[in-house]
């Protein structure tokens, strides 16, 4: 029962990463209507700056926060010069432009930083959470971020004039800019929030799985997973999702025999087919009727 | 004095297909003119390109500046209120929200919540169901609430397409009543594209014809509403 719980808990600690990163991939996904792959390397890069700033002294918040503002302003800067000018442009040459950001951050952080292990710390300290040893401090860290994070989004969202502005444009582009929203800003702005986003899920993660350049690849796999199984045009079905996937993960992982640390990352690929197979739009998705 | 809306020459495409030949419009300051044809004409082709959403070649001119080749945002933020062909309702939105939606290109919290209330006293049925998905609403309330929401614009030029599209006439003549008023009291210029050709002929001061991409006649409506000619070849009844 004690080993039940504590997998839960720490399948919700990672579900969370998943989440943050599902939820970063759901938002360029209304925008543009497209998956980014490099999602995971734009965290991971996201990452390697936070410990660049971290070793040069920087006090640990400090960077973290300074680290989303870089973020931020890299991911607006990445969808005007590289999005804006292919946004009519069929869906392979997305795939294609995805890619080749994929491996330009992927071999820059290896050039600049090389491909050897590194320790990224922690700000919650990794001792047992109320000398339980049900939950580490760094876990429930985890949880909690994602967790204000998730509120700060949905404030957002839902109160705030921008926040309207972003969904309208995602909803009805057309329909947008004849009310006079500048939607092609408004894709740029979510570009920069999910680069941001990401940032936070590769800063909390990186002291569990550490940090190399291709630390995010699994990850983003499970990202992926949580998005698809929540629905691709469902934030919240995303962050859902992303918990859920966390928790199944470690579950299979602890008690379906033979499953173990190695086939752990075939579950996440299971529940996409699943998924998929069952309900296409995802659990919270809805079905893209169009009329014609 | 010049007009408030002036179209010079526009030819207009679609890809590579040409849809507009040197069409002339005039839309007076405080006026209403109709653009009236057949299925095809190039009559939402003409809204189309004063708002900026497709190619086109010629001159039109906003208040005397030049608006052509500006992005759909710009145009937009002079006061050109475009209603278009299908509501553009933003179904996943609530009706307040949608509202919303039409004022961000303004500022002002306090005036665009009393402009909120400015509408739902127009449509008092948008006000019952403010909190609803605008996706749940009949074709005519989604008809009240793609004009509500043109006027959170608080436009000098509204550009309305086939408002009476699919509607029951009753809900046709309160909503034709309401655009009377705004252009009354609110002095809200109109160019008005209509299927229903007596409608537009009774609520229009200025009447365009215009036949596969050109125009055909022009005139005061009392005249052309006179014209059993006219009336019976282009109009159809």
């Amino acid at each position: 029962m004690e080993l039940l719980l504590h997998q839960v808990l720490a399948g919700l600690a990672t579900g969370g990463i998943y989440a943050c990163l599902a939820l970063a991939v759901v938002m360029i996904y209304q925008a543009i209507d497209h998956l980014n792959f490099a999602q995971g390397e734009m965290a991971m890069f996201s990452t390697f700056i936070a410990w660049q700033l971290i070793e040069l002294g920087t006090p640990y918040w400090i960077a973290f926060v300074a680290t989303i503002a870089i973020s931020f302003v890299a991911g607006v800067l990445i969808e005007r010069i590289l999005f804006r000018p292919i946004h009519n442009a069929p869906v392979l040459s997305h795939i294609v432009v995805f890619i080749a950001l994929f491996g330009i951050l992927n071999s820059l952080a290896g050039f600049i930083w090389d491909f050897n292990v590194k320790n990224f710390p922690t700000p919650f300290g990794s001792r047992p959470l109320l000398g339980t040893g049900l939950i580490s401090s760094h876990d429930a860290g985890m949880i909690g971020v994602t967790i204000l994070l998730l509120v700060f989004l949905y404030v957002f969202f839902r109160h705030t004039r921008i926040g309207l502005a972003m969904r309208a444009a995602a909803a009805n582009p057309q329909s947008a800019r004849l009310s006079g929203i500048r939607v092609g800003w408004m894709i740029a702005l979510g570009w920069g929030m999910a680069a941001a986003i990401g940032a936070v899920a590769g800063m909390l993660i990186a002291p569990v799985v550490f940090l190399e350049p291709n630390m995010m690849t699994s990850v983003l796999l499970y990202g992926f997973a949580a998005a698809v199984v929540g629905g691709l045009t469902s934030p919240g079905g995303a962050v859902i999702g992303g918990f859920a996937v966390g928790v199944i993960e470690n579950l299979a992982g602890t008690f379906i025999p033979y499953v173990g640390r190695e086939l752990k990352l075939t579950i996440a690929l299971f529940l996409i087919v699943a998924v998929l197979l069952v309900k296409p739009s995802g659990l919270f998705g809805r079905r893209v009727v169009s009329r014609v | 004095m010049s007009a408030l809306l002036e179209i010079r020459e526009l030819c207009a495409f679609y890809g590579r297909t040409q849809v507009l030949f040197g069409l002339d419009l005039d839309v007076a300051e405080g006026g209403v003119t109709t653009l009236l044809g057949a299925n095809g004409a190039g009559k939402t082709t003409t809204l189309r390109a004063v708002s900026g959403m497709l190619h086109m070649r010629g001159d039109i001119r906003f208040a005397g500046e030049r608006i052509a080749g500006r992005p759909i945002e710009d145009i937009v933020r002079l006061g050109i209120a475009h209603v278009p062909e299908g509501r553009g309702t933003f179904v996943r939105q609530t009706v307040e929200e949608n509202l919303q939606i039409g004022a961000m290109a303004r500022s002002g919290r306090a005036e665009i919540a009393a402009d909120v209330e400015r509408v739902y006293g127009y449509f008092p049925r948008l006000k019952e169901r403010r909190h609803q998905q605008a996706g749940t609403l009949s074709g005519g309330e989604q008809q009240m609430l793609a004009v509500g929401r043109a006027l959170m614009l608080r436009p000098r030029l509204m550009l309305l397409d086939e408002p009476s599209f699919g509607l029951a006439p009753l809900i046709v003549r309160e909503l034709f009543e309401i655009f009377r008023v705004l252009n009354r009291d609110e002095k809200v210029s109109m160019l008005l594209v209509e299927q229903n050709a007596s409608l537009a002929l009774d609520f229009a001061d200025e009447v365009y014809l215009i036949e596969t991409g050109r125009l055909v006649m022009t005139g005061p409506a009392q005249e052309l509403r006179r014209d059993e000619t006219i009336r019976r070849s282009y109009l159809g009844y």
